[in-house]
């Protein structure tokens, strides 16, 4: 092919690149630089938590005007812990996640020569890389970054007199959201359109491997709801800058009452979490295509179900989108309204329950080859159901009343979506590093980054949920004015060190990263002994992925360990390539 | 510039890292037969860990847990959660255990075949229908007690009490004799009406304003929640009860409550719960603790969100109508 002859500049390899390879790259040194940010401010709060008031120099040395002697201010706390939430939720999770392996699997594993748009690929890149620019910069303004929550609820946020953050730290945060929302919409539409349109030949929907399923729902569920998003942040900016009232009324502050009539929080509330909610599983959904692929490679056999799988992801998304309520039951809006959201919510319960038993039967009586993928993908199945199930306390709207907004919400969704979603992320990092950089990574360090990852990710968010019990708010900064909560000071100081513990055992993985990409032993074509197409490409990244013609597929992507009547290999080894055509009398799976 | 030190060091570890992995030249990639036996062994200890973990938190963090829930309505809250509990820790034990077990046991050897086994209608039939089953009864339970909490249309001669919030104090007016509250509006708000009373208002004459809330026992209580700047959320958790106090709107939410204040201290829980609190205070010598009903505020509301918060007395009816009727009417109050 011509194209492949095209002299390339630096800045067109590099920097403005259209190559899906590349781009994936891009968002995944991204999603880790903002990661790194995220994480550590974690840290610093944690310190608050344990120590309240306590003077650290490494506080000093990082929050400037905004501590005394190495003692952080309150704005600074819940300036740091919106923070924190809005880079992990949307610059790591859902940019760094999705962004990366989306690009880089769906032209490799449906074989396609790119995405449909190469051009709006590389926006799409770029419109996130300008608002992770533009949220970075929001830390350094004067009055201190958006404080509101990452959940950024008017009037709180709406108002600079109600708290400082809400100065032109949010009116940062905001524009960096609605550039990151463009981003994301670009990017979800060319991977909704290139599974539809670019697929090879034989390659039909019903024999796509499950990440590409589950990288196809979110971007559905991506294109239903960031719009919304979009237009509630834009509505915000309005009330903010422009003088409208859709979330405001009746407001008296500083001694003096505000023009604004007739809006309502509750309705920002609404919009917010038509995106929030859906936005779980966008973060989720990826994490656990990712973990579908990885369980059956690494056991050597099929994924069990593979069509409840599909028609679970499928009904989690469907409810994903009529469950966003139940974050509002005690919002003031009508309790009618709460016993829906109950119901559909508790639903969910049903596809999650499928999913989690069917990657358990996948490994039954497998043969596992424990690589530190595999390890991360088992710790993710873990993590996954023990913050599933605490959803069954939250999701009822009778229990959820007196848990609300206390330590045991935090606990829930940093196991079933963060743990979980941060632990599928790593181990597709360690099972696509060979296609990425064509070099491995080192075992061992992984090894080790897998084990104090999952035990400090316990540490800090078992116990958790029973100071959430206990009755303790989130977001405070200290809870000394509250001598009832004064047995679980000891407990923070444990999570606190498990906290730490995690964050520095991120600094194996961050070394084994970068030192790998140069140092790493080279791969082979297909490492793993896997079954999916992006393992027939050459190790050297070319234009176009595949040399000459692109292969036809014959056969679904989880033909391990596939025997004949007389109990022998079909084709002589524990997995059959999907390019490999049927022999005759196999039957197709 | 102590930022750039902290920098620099990790900088220094990062070159110092980059140098060791030039002698140790990164050789092991893929798993052997030895990993897999490690690793798989590894599971097994985990699981261990994790059941010691979850053993260790349920019964030496029960007493950080709160006590009996202090209103009739949250009687049945308790019930729910305790099914819901001991449904999701058995749901748990079970899948940890299936899934670390199994990585344990089938952990790979070279001369091993895996079982292709790719489909069974009847196990996952089994696993979709089981948890619905299930959820039947929860959602069930689950909107009955709903319903019971959140309407509040059938109570008999309900107290009606305003709990009025704002960056960060919370006030409370009580409807007075006709049991009616008068108008509110941030309009109104003038000197010592800080809470926005219209005093042309009929209803308002007789409304008492006061910086702690009493309650009888055994009366239904309807709180009517408002907020003058931000979102604000009422959060009782003796009670089991809590909502959100919106500008702009009222907001309402109703019990009974089931023990006096006194009753409350000599309950056993409590007192172990204090007894916990009191050790550790006298530790760091601060004045022993004396439990006492709470409202906090639960949604974060500014820098001072985590100091706002009042008392709540509960008292038997005698002693409630003699508090009442010592404080003063607005229209005393306010001219």
């Amino acid at each position: 092919m011509s194209e492949h002859h095209h002299k390339e500049t630096f800045v067109t390899k590099y920097i403005f690149s259209q190559d899906h390879k590349m781009i994936s790259k891009q968002f995944l040194i991204t999603g880790i630089f903002m990661g790194v940010i995220g994480v550590f401010m974690s840290m610093l709060f944690r310190l608050q938590i344990a120590w309240p008031e306590k003077s650290f120099t490494i506080i000093e040395a990082f929050l400037g005007p905004h501590q005394n002697d190495g003692i952080m201010n309150p704005d600074m706390y819940l300036a740091l812990v919106t923070i924190h939430g809005t880079i992990m939720v949307f610059f790591v999770l859902t940019a760094g996640l999705s962004g990366t392996f989306s690009n880089l699997l769906i032209p490799l594993q449906i074989g396609a020569r790119d995405m449909a748009s190469g051009f709006l690929n590389m926006i799409s890149y770029w419109l996130f890389f300008i608002s992770s620019i533009v949220m970075v910069v929001s830390l350094f303004v004067e009055a201190g970054p958006a404080s509101a929550g990452w959940t950024i609820y008017p009037p709180l946020s709406a108002l600079p007199q109600a708290i400082p953050g809400s100065g032109l730290g949010m009116t940062l945060w905001l524009v960096s959201m609605a550039i990151f929302i463009a981003s994301s919409l670009i990017g979800s539409l060319n991977y909704i359109v290139t599974i539809f349109n670019l697929r090879t030949k034989g390659m039909k929907m019903t024999r796509m491997p499950l990440t590409m399923w589950a990288f196809f729902i979110t971007a559905i569920i991506g294109v239903v709801s960031f719009p919304v998003l979009l237009s509630a942040v834009l509505l915000l900016i309005f009330d903010r800058s422009f003088g409208t009232s859709f979330y405001l009324s009746d407001i008296f502050i500083s001694g003096e009452v505000l023009h604004y009539q007739g809006g309502s929080p509750v309705l920002f509330e609404h919009l917010f979490w038509f995106l929030g909610h859906p936005e779980v599983y966008i973060v989720l959904l990826p994490a656990l295509g990712i973990t579908s692929e990885i369980i059956a490679t690494n056991s050597r056999k099929p994924i069990f179900g593979y069509r409840a799988m599909i028609g679970s992801i499928m009904a989690i998304a469907f409810l994903s989108t009529i469950v966003w309520g139940h974050h509002m039951f005690i919002s003031g809006m009508n309790p009618f309204l709460g016993s829906v959201f109950t119901f559909t919510t508790l639903l969910i319960a049903i596809p999650s329950a499928v999913k989690a038993f069917n990657y358990v039967t996948t490994l039954w009586k497998g043969n596992l080859q424990m690589n530190p993928a595999m390890l991360f993908s088992i710790g993710l199945v873990s993590t996954f159901v023990t913050g599933g199930l605490t959803g069954l306390v939250l999701g009822d709207s009778a229990l959820d009343i007196n848990i609300h907004d206390t330590y045991f919400v935090v606990a829930h969704f940093h196991l079933v979506m963060g743990v979980s979603a941060i632990l599928g992320m790593f181990a597709g990092i360690y099972h696509w590093f060979p296609k990425m950089y064509g070099r491995m990574m080192n075992k061992t360090l992984g090894y080790w980054h897998f084990w104090i990852t999952l035990i400090s990710a316990y540490g800090v968010f078992f116990p958790m949920h029973f100071i959430g019990l206990a009755g303790l708010p989130r977001r405070y900064y200290t809870n000394t004015n509250f001598p009832m909560f004064d047995d679980v000071a000891d407990i923070n100081v444990v999570m606190t060190l498990f906290a730490i513990l995690g964050g520095v055992a991120q600094l194996l993985f961050l070394a084994n990263f970068f030192i790998s990409i140069y140092r790493g032993k080279k791969a082979e074509q297909n490492p793993w002994r896997s079954n999916t197409l992006e393992w027939t490409t050459p190790v050297e990244h070319i234009h176009g992925n595949w040399p000459g013609k692109i292969p036809e597929v014959h056969r679904w992507a989880y033909d391990y360990s596939k025997v004949d009547d007389n109990g022998d290999y079909v084709h002589g080894e524990d997995f059959v390539l999907q390019t490999v055509p049927l022999k005759d009398g196999e039957d197709p799976s | 510039m102590l930022a750039l030190f902290y920098i620099f060091i990790a900088v220094a570890i990062g070159v110092s890292f980059w140098q060791i992995t030039r002698i140790l030249n990164f050789r092991t990639s893929i798993a052997t037969d030895k990993d897999n036996d490690v690793q798989g062994k590894l599971f097994l200890g985990f699981l261990a860990f994790l059941y010691a973990m979850m053993i260790y938190c349920l019964i030496f963090m029960n007493v950080l847990m709160l006590p009996e829930s202090a209103s009739i309505e949250g009687e049945h809250d308790d019930r729910l959660f305790n099914i819901t509990f001991i449904l999701i820790g058995v749901v748990q034990f079970l899948m940890q255990f299936l899934l670390f077990y199994f990585s344990f046991k089938y952990r790979g050897k070279k001369e091993n075949k895996a079982l292709f086994y790719a489909d069974s209608h009847k196990l996952e039939a089994i696993w979709t229908i089981t948890p619905a089953v299930v959820l039947v009864v929860l959602i069930g339970y689950g909107l009955w007690q709903w319903n019971n909490i959140m309407d509040l249309s059938d109570a008999e001669d309900p107290l009606i009490i305003e709990v009025y919030s704002k960056q960060f104090q919370w006030e409370a007016r009580y409807a007075g004799d006709d049991n009616a509250l008068g108008r509110g509006n941030v309009n109104y708000i003038k000197g010592i009406n800080t809470m926005g009373v219209d005093m042309t208002d009929v209803n308002a004459q007789d409304d008492k304003q006061v910086t702690e809330i009493h309650l009888p026992k055994g009366r239904k209580v309807i709180f009517k929640f408002r907020s003058q700047d931000v979102l604000h959320s009422a959060y009782m958790p003796h009670f089991r009860a809590q909502m959100n106090c919106v500008p702009g709107m009222v907001t309402e939410f109703g019990f009974t409550p089931k023990f006096t204040t006194e009753e409350m201290r000599v309950q056993s829980e409590v007192v172990e719960k204090t007894a916990a609190i009191n050790k550790i205070r006298k530790e760091k010598g601060e004045d022993p603790y004396v439990f006492d009903f709470i409202l906090l505020c639960n949604k974060i509301c500014g820098a001072s969100h985590y100091g706002m918060q009042m008392k709540i007395v509960v008292e038997e009816e005698e002693a409630f109508k003699k508090w009442i009727s010592q404080q003063p009417t607005l229209a005393e109050v306010i001219k």
